[in-house]
């Protein structure tokens, strides 16, 4: 009843092969776009921009950027922290030695310059494979928050080692510092993050996408086929380090505003990242989303639910969302090994059929 | 639409709330994670502190207080989280409990006008308050403990400690890095050799630290930790058998959560402090009376008497003494936001009025002013006794050297103003 395809037809090459074939879920796209862009800019207060929709949409970037890495070219990095953090100290340095620039350029710079570093430490990848790739990106994370943490020049030598994002306007609005308003902080993430989705969805499917997928399903038969393994695995390694520096920048620049790369960008945000692709979906540019939203928002709402809403004690609160988030993965991944997408994508295919299933 | 149902069950709990007159203290606690040794003590000792208050004096000036608690895991992120899910509530003042917390609330306090209180931790050079409008590091902060420990040292060794080699544990963030430079100074100064050795986040892994130390053989260690980290160092440096009496921390590294572990290896561990240990105070047994007897103990109320407990008690005294100050000096009771960073501005604590609130010798007198947010500096030297299992004060309190930090505090203050174009108050 949800999807009425009768007279849905597809009468081009086109038609058939968008993004959102069908027409339902084409208009469901528009919809939240519709949404996003126009009515929640509207209503937002700093609560919910600063503990819900950045956090969501600058998570969302970085495992879209990661899901090209792992879930497209099959390429594993726990590097993630240590190039959010390249993004972050690039759009820093870029902010106070350029500061008459759009900071909305030097965030994309930032993503170039985190793309450079991501093909150097990508270098590795054209001679190892699965656990000891994983490894070797292990050793650029560490090596990145060492880096930054032992390097004066990357943090002007600020006698706290931190570093603090000025203050920035754009069009006369102020994007970054304490001053920014919650609407414009979320309506700069949003259009990143809705270029990066577009941007990414639309490589994934071309020559490009192909040639990663190749590469992950069997790089020896991808060779033999005529993919080039040196040109498919670095443009991996450029374009997913160029979207994880943008959320680094943005993560740092627009969200948080100081940083400690210690603590902020450690190896536990790698993971976290890499568990939002694997919660959500390897090789799906949804999951992403679905995955950063599944560890982002949920402890959020528990903790909203267990402490504000039953009034029980925090730290009961706290272990217990451990408990409950750990439970669901643990769930998620017996029921559907491929991710929330999966799942998503199978109810569709049910729903499409209600109420008459063969 | 996983999305959208997670935003609409969401603000059906955001708009369900009290709206009475109270006054609230939001309190950043960390209950768990690697820094819960640290973040127990001093959540249970603040609760049960307004828990007093309220059940003695019902409340201050007639309004009750409440302790809001947000378990933050000492983690940024969810740092954000509480500070944005508290402020809406009329939070008067937040006391984050971490130096890189600080660093971030810093702007966003000031650009919404709440006040920030670092009691002993923070930006140091907060303490002028002619650039810092809302942050106040009263009586004490991380560049007047070094001076203190040194000054410590200094008296211990006949007035000169040239030569000496003096070694920085420190936790590698900018709460471990704020004391280097002017313990840079000092040693240029006074002549002594000094090197600082970095402990990444959390700290439970230092063999390779207490390895260079070996090596290197230091006459005095000094240590800037916190959570974990104070245990696992303070166990490394016995296990290689460094003397105990020339091992100091910093006053955020010398609890019973700390020495512990480390049995009776760790007799003799030195801590700087803000206040005095022990449980000899009379608002212990108001204490008694009003809170435990009733059944009101915060938490598992194992950390009663703690040093992290009495600098809890310690830092919801300050907070208590400025919400009546500012119910003074504003003539309201239910104070708002503004309110409070006058009534912080105005804050005298003398001896009389420690006295009166059962504190009587518990710390030193301060008077806080439009200029100055930073206190007295003093602090003390306290020592850990194994075999009683206490901390016993070993020197009164020092004082530190303020004719060099005072013109560092200046010139930190005042590149900071430049930077963020922030026009000189007072």
């Amino acid at each position: 009843m949800l999807y009425r395809e009768a007279g849905d037809f597809s009468t081009t090459y086109r038609e058939d092969n968008q993004t959102f074939p069908i027409r339902f879920d084409r208009y469901r796209y528009y919809a939240v776009m519709l949404i996003a862009f126009l009515v929640i800019p509207f209503f937002v207060n700093d609560y919910w921009v600063n503990a819900i929709f950045l956090p969501f949409l600058i998570y969302s970037i970085a495992a879209l950027g990661l899901n090209i890495l792992t879930g497209y070219c099959g390429q594993v990095s726990l590097g993630t922290g240590g190039f959010m953090a390249v993004g972050a100290y690039a759009v820093y340095k870029l902010m106070t030695a350029f500061p008459d620039i759009s900071v909305l350029i030097h965030i994309v710079l930032a993503g170039g310059v985190t793309a450079l570093v991501g093909i150097l430490f990508g270098l590795p990848s054209l001679r190892i494979k699965g656990f000891y790739l994983a490894v070797a990106t292990l050793a650029a994370q560490f090596f990145l928050v060492w880096v930054f943490n032992r390097i004066p020049w990357f943090y002007n030598y600020s006698a706290s080692g931190q570093i603090n994002a000025p203050e920035r306007t754009f069009l006369g609005f102020t994007v970054t510092g304490a001053e920014t308003k919650a609407w414009v902080a979320y309506l700069v993430c949003l259009v990143f993050v809705t270029i990066s989705a577009i941007v990414a969805r639309n490589m994934t499917r071309g020559a490009l996408g192909r040639s990663w997928m190749a590469i992950r399903d069997m790089d020896i038969a991808a060779e033999i086929i005529g993919v080039n393994p040196l040109k498919a695995k670095l443009s991996a390694f450029a374009i997913s380090s160029f979207f994880v520096g943008i959320s680094g920048a943005l993560y740092f620049s627009v969200y948080l505003g100081a940083v400690e790369v210690g603590e902020v960008f450690g190896i536990n945000k790698s993971f976290l990242v890499l568990f939002m692709i694997i919660i959500g979906g390897l090789g799906s540019v949804f999951g992403s989303f679905i995955g950063a939203a599944f560890l982002v928002l949920l402890p959020v709402l528990l903790k909203n639910v267990l402490v504000g809403y039953f009034g029980w004690q925090t730290d009961v609160a706290a272990h217990l969302e451990f408990m409950i988030i750990g439970g669901l993965i643990v769930w998620f991944l017996i029921v559907e090994p491929h991710g929330l997408a999966q799942l998503w994508r199978l109810g569709k295919e049910k729903l499409r059929m209600w109420p008459f299933p063969y | 639409m996983f999305k959208k149902t997670i935003l609409a069950a969401l603000s059906s709990i955001m708009f369900a709330g009290p709206a009475l007159a109270e006054l609230v203290v939001p309190w950043f606690a960390y209950r768990t994670g690697a820094y819960a040794p640290s973040g127990i003590p001093l959540v249970d000792g603040i609760n049960d502190y307004f828990t007093m208050v309220n059940e003695r004096d019902g409340g201050i000036g007639g309004v009750p207080v409440r302790v809001l608690e947000c378990e933050t895991g000492y983690n940024t992120e969810k740092s954000v989280e509480c500070y944005e899910s508290t402020k809406a509530e009329g939070s008067l003042v937040y006391q984050p409990m971490s130096t890189g917390v600080t660093y971030q609330l810093i702007p966003k306090a000031t650009a919404d006008g709440i006040a920030l209180h670092t009691l002993g931790y923070g930006r140091t050079s907060a303490a002028n308050g002619r650039v810092f409008s809302n942050v106040f590091n009263y009586p004490a902060n991380y560049w007047t403990a070094a001076s203190v420990a040194v000054n410590h040292l200094l008296a211990e060794n006949g007035g000169s400690i040239s030569g000496k080699k003096v070694t920085l544990v420190y936790h590698n963030s900018a709460y471990g890095k704020e004391p280097i430079r002017v313990l840079e100074m000092l040693a240029d100064k006074h002549g002594f050799e000094f090197n600082a050795i970095p402990v990444d986040h959390p700290g439970q892994e230092q063999k390779s630290q207490w390895l260079q130390i070996r090596r290197e053989k230091p006459d005095y260690v000094l240590m800037w930790g916190w959570g974990v980290m104070n245990s696992v160092a303070i166990n490394e440096a016995a296990n290689i058998r460094f003397p105990m009496e020339n091992f100091i921390g910093v006053w955020w590294s010398g609890s019973e959560n700390d020495v512990l572990p480390a049995g009776m290896r760790a007799d003799g561990y030195k801590a700087l402090a803000l206040n005095a240990p022990g449980t000899d105070y009379g608002i212990y047994d108001e204490l008694k009376a009003n809170v435990w007897d009733k059944g009101l103990t915060a938490g598992a109320g194992d950390q009663i008497g703690s040093v992290l407990y009495n600098r809890a008690l310690y830092m919801a005294f300050l907070t208590h003494m400025a919400i009546e100050k500012a119910q003074e000096v504003t003539g309201v009771a239910d104070i708002s936001q503004a309110d409070m960073i006058k009534g912080m501005e105005a804050l005298e604590i003398t001896d009389a009025m420690m006295a009166e609130n059962g504190l009587a010798g518990f710390a030193p007198s301060f008077k806080v002013t439009c200029e100055d947010h930073g206190g007295s500096g003093l602090g003390a030297v306290q020592q850990w006794d194994a075999s009683a299992k206490t901390w016993n004060l070993i020197t009164d309190f020092i004082e530190p050297d303020m004719g060099m930090i005072a013109p560092l505090i200046k010139e930190d203050s005042e590149a900071f103003a430049k930077e963020n174009n922030i026009a000189m108050r007072c």
